[in-house]
């Protein structure tokens, strides 16, 4: 079929503690927080004070720059407390939730009898805008412009991520009427891609173009998938949403509530029971995690591109994983020798674990090395599945040389792509650090 | 296991954050990481890494060039030892003879060498790289056996300064170190360095001695009186690690098996070696044009410089397309420079050396194509919705 992707380069990372495909309530959560740092680029201007009782899908804040994409509350309760950092950035706003949930009313509607602008405006309204991200620069979408194509992509190949499919059972109407409403925002394609093993409702879902992708990590990644079929030129603008936020946003349309349901996979070595939870944006981890045992890394997100959290602290807004890793804070002799500490995943051929692909890895978070120049070259092509040079680009961002940099393909590339470059890396350099670093220069320099 | 680590923490107190010896923390570092792998755990970007790290991968290098090396040392004594006493010569005493010779240039290299890689580090602030540990270790490898260790360590200075801490430190040289090194010596020092009275242990010395080697022989019209066998098992003489193509294929295998060098810089440099040496055979005007092609890929310093020098991932080509152009033109020019050069019979590092200088130009070209594919399809997408 000319639809399917076939992806070649990559790597799957197989490591223990899969999650059980079994769904459990997690006991309800007391505290959840909205995080402004999960808006990249966003300045928040606050809206609630501590103190304050608020409903589901009430406003908490709103971007400065932008007045009318708000972010709103994930569940009913009240503002206890607004954390700030250095310099007064705040970083969580944490809500005490009510028992059981007050919604806002928002009306349902029929995303069939909406013209793209009144779409807009309800999703800008209800708070669902956050969930529209866009290619390039991997930051919220602007809404005084139109896409020339929205891409989903519910397949997740990064290690212990969730399985969009099983994650999506059971909401498959709201799923349909998530993508009746956002097709409409584009004058082009809407393009929704699933696993190519997958035999599930999406491959029936109407209104979309679907493509079957195959092959190694980072196949799932939206970036890659976009390269394949529409790639992104200069100026131009695409889309991205997660498969879940299509079905928040679908339900939405049909109940007129924001119902802010993610099913969470909690796994990783540390985890004694990985399985999937239903909880909400936002929520507390330590009703997910019992951070008992101590010297573990608390991610939200996958072990690739996640964020490192404290055992106190709350569910990234994107996020759909939560992985527990030991931490590697320990010294190994003479690790650098070739063939020795055969237990650690490695693609390199100085270790002999390349040669069990299908072992299942306990990984922790040791550096494995320093941070040393860039010696070792071809290895980052290997991981890299699109029509473009790494490391020329990676040094490009480190040197801030715009025109450099839009010749070998930025407006292509988001951090989460580069992603396994970190993991691969012999020189152990921070590639999504620098192609982030990249892309806000890109930002303020281009627009 | 535990009491040595305490120990290191201890003795390392004093080159802390803040301590009185921050400064020299690079230094104490490099020393304390060859024993463990440090503690550091990701702060950004991945939580996981992969196992290998930059010292995993020199080292890998290193021991695919220990069975050359161990040749080169038993080869240095076996070459006087027979040509003084003819026959057989017993494995204990031309090693013994060898590494008297050869241990004090290894020495000598990588005294220099990582003193100013250390001064480095500690000045520039940043950890000590492991390049040198493979450089350190090539420089004696490809020089005479008689070169009085001095010229070795200003050799070896000359090149780390100039050819790499000049140009930002590793990473950042457009030359192969340890070829800057042997170009270095040789153009300052020739008559240490060709000729046919240095390639044999004190064949200056001993007048028995003959240090011709068999390019040597060629360029001057001489028979050449080794067999093929003996090119390829490496009884030749010559610098030191060089003369045994057999055991450097060993390292060949073991560089490609890791993927630390890279095989398509290594076949190409073979298939453009071999197409020149076809074109020589074919013109045939004298006895170096006439030597048979795959002989030249046999002696002088082919096999070595193809499998250790043009592999250098800093030096060399870095895209994969680039890697093919490249490794075919060092073969080719290897085998011309050797043939034409009227000063002295041997290409292989200024061939390699000339097409490190090229490197860069031959990836400007490979990743111009991928950046000329972009333009065309914005071009294109323009086209479309005007």
């Amino acid at each position: 079929m000319s639809n399917d992707i076939r992806i070649r380069k990559g790597l799957n990372i197989n490591l223990e503690g899969e999650a059980e495909k079994v769904v459990s309530d997690a006991p309800r959560v007391k505290t959840f927080a909205l995080k402004p740092t999960d808006f990249h680029s966003i300045t928040p201007k606050m809206v609630v004070k501590e103190g304050e009782k608020i409903k589901a899908g009430d406003v908490i804040f709103f971007s400065k720059y932008n007045e009318k994409i708000k972010f709103v509350a994930p569940v009913s309760g009240t503002i206890s407390e607004i954390r700030r950092g250095a310099k007064r950035r705040i970083l969580e706003v944490v809500i005490d939730a009510d028992n059981q949930d007050d919604y806002k009313e928002f009306g349902a509607k029929d995303p069939g009898q909406l013209s793209a602008e009144e779409i807009k405006e309800y999703l800008l309204e209800s708070g669902c805008w956050p969930f529209i991200r866009q290619r390039p620069y991997d930051v919220i979408a602007n809404p005084e412009e139109t896409p020339k194509a929205i891409f989903i992509s519910a397949y997740a190949s990064a290690p212990l991520a969730a399985d969009v499919e099983f994650v999506l059972q059971g909401r498959e109407e709201d799923f349909q009427a998530g993508i009746d409403a956002v097709a409409k925002l584009t004058a082009g394609k809407t393009h929704l891609s699933v696993n190519k093993k997958s035999s599930s409702f999406l491959n029936e879902v109407k209104g979309v173009e679907l493509h079957k992708v195959s092959g190694p990590h980072p196949s799932g990644n939206v970036g890659v998938q976009i390269h394949h079929i529409d790639p992104v030129n200069a100026g131009e603008r695409v889309w991205v949403i997660n498969p879940e936020d299509v079905a928040v946003i679908g339900k939405l349309f049909r109940t007129g509530q924001l119902d802010t349901t993610r099913i969470v996979a909690v796994a990783g070595s540390e985890i004694e029971k990985p399985q999937y939870y239903r909880v909400k944006i936002g929520s507390g981890i330590n009703a997910l995690v019992k951070n008992d045992s101590g010297n573990v890394r608390i991610i939200s997100g996958d072990v690739l591109t996640g964020d490192k959290i404290a055992g106190n602290s709350f569910l990234g807004y994107y996020h759909n994983t939560v992985t527990v890793i030991p931490e590697g804070n320990e010294y190994r002799m003479f690790g650098w020798l070739p063939f020795k500490d055969n237990n650690i995943p490695s693609m390199h051929h100085t270790s002999f674990s390349w040669l069990f692909p299908k072992k299942k890895y306990k990984v922790n978070t040791n550096l494995n090395g320093e941070e040393r120049a860039l010696v070792v070259t071809g290895e980052m092509e290997k991981v890299m599945p699109m029509d473009v040079y790494p490391m020329q680009l990676l040094k490009a961002c480190m040197v801030n040389n715009i025109e450099k940099m839009e010749h070998l393909g930025i407006y292509e590339v988001a951090p989460e792509d580069f992603a396994l470059i970190d993991y691969a890396c012999t020189s152990k350099i921070e590639a999504q650090d620098i192609i982030r670093q990249g892309l806000d220069l890109m930002i303020k320099e281009v627009g | 296991m535990k009491f040595l680590r305490n120990k290191i923490d201890q003795l390392k107190k004093p080159f802390g954050k803040g301590e009185k010896w921050e400064k020299f923390a690079p230094a104490i570092n490099a020393l304390d990481t060859f024993l463990y792998v440090p503690n550091h755990t990701t702060k950004k970007g991945a939580h996981i890494r992969d196992a290998v790290d930059l010292k995993r991968t020199m080292i890998t290098v290193v021991l695919a060039l220990v069975p050359a090396l161990i040749y080169g040392i038993y080869n240095t004594g076996y070459q006087y030892l027979h040509q003084l006493n003819g026959g057989d010569v017993a494995f204990m005493e031309a090693f013994t003879h060898g590494l008297w010779k050869v241990l004090p240039m290894i020495v000598v290299s990588y005294a220099v060498g990582l003193t100013i890689e250390f001064i480095f580090a500690v000045y520039r602030g940043h950890e000590v790289n492991e390049g040198f540990l493979v450089t350190g270790l090539l420089v004696p490898m490809i020089m005479p056996v008689d070169i009085p260790l001095w010229m070795i360590g200003v050799s070896v200075a000359f090149a780390v300064l100039i050819g790499k801490e000049a140009f930002g430190g590793t990473g950042m040289n457009i030359l192969n170190p340890a070829l800057l090194a042997r170009a270095f010596a040789f153009f300052a020092y020739p008559t240490y360095m060709s000729g046919n009275k240095v390639w044999v242990s004190e064949a200056t010395n001993v007048d028995a001695v003959s240090g011709e080697t068999i390019l040597g022989s060629l360029a001057a019209g001489h028979d050449v009186h080794f067999s093929m066998f003996d090119m390829f098992s490496g009884a030749i003489p010559g610098s030191v690690g060089e003369t045994s193509t057999l055991l450097i294929l060993v390292g060949a295998a073991m560089l490609i098996f890791t993927g630390v060098g890279s095989w398509r810089i290594m076949l190409g440099g073979i298939i453009g070696g071999s197409i020149m040496g076809l074109l020589f055979n074919a013109w045939s005007a004298n006895d170096l044009m006439s030597f048979p092609w795959y002989q030249h890929l046999l002696v002088g310093g082919f096999a070595f410089g193809i499998v250790f020098m043009a592999t250098d991932p800093v030096s060399a080509a870095q895209t994969t397309k680039g890697k093919w152009i490249y490794g075919i033109l060092v073969g080719f020019f290897c085998i011309m420079i050797r043939v034409f050069n009227p000063a002295y019979p041997e290409g292989v590092m200024l061939g390699i050396l000339l097409m490190n200088v090229f490197a860069p130009t031959i990836d400007h070209y490979v990743v111009e194509a991928n950046i000329k594919r972009r333009k065309k399809r914005l071009a294109a997408s323009k086209l479309k919705t005007a």
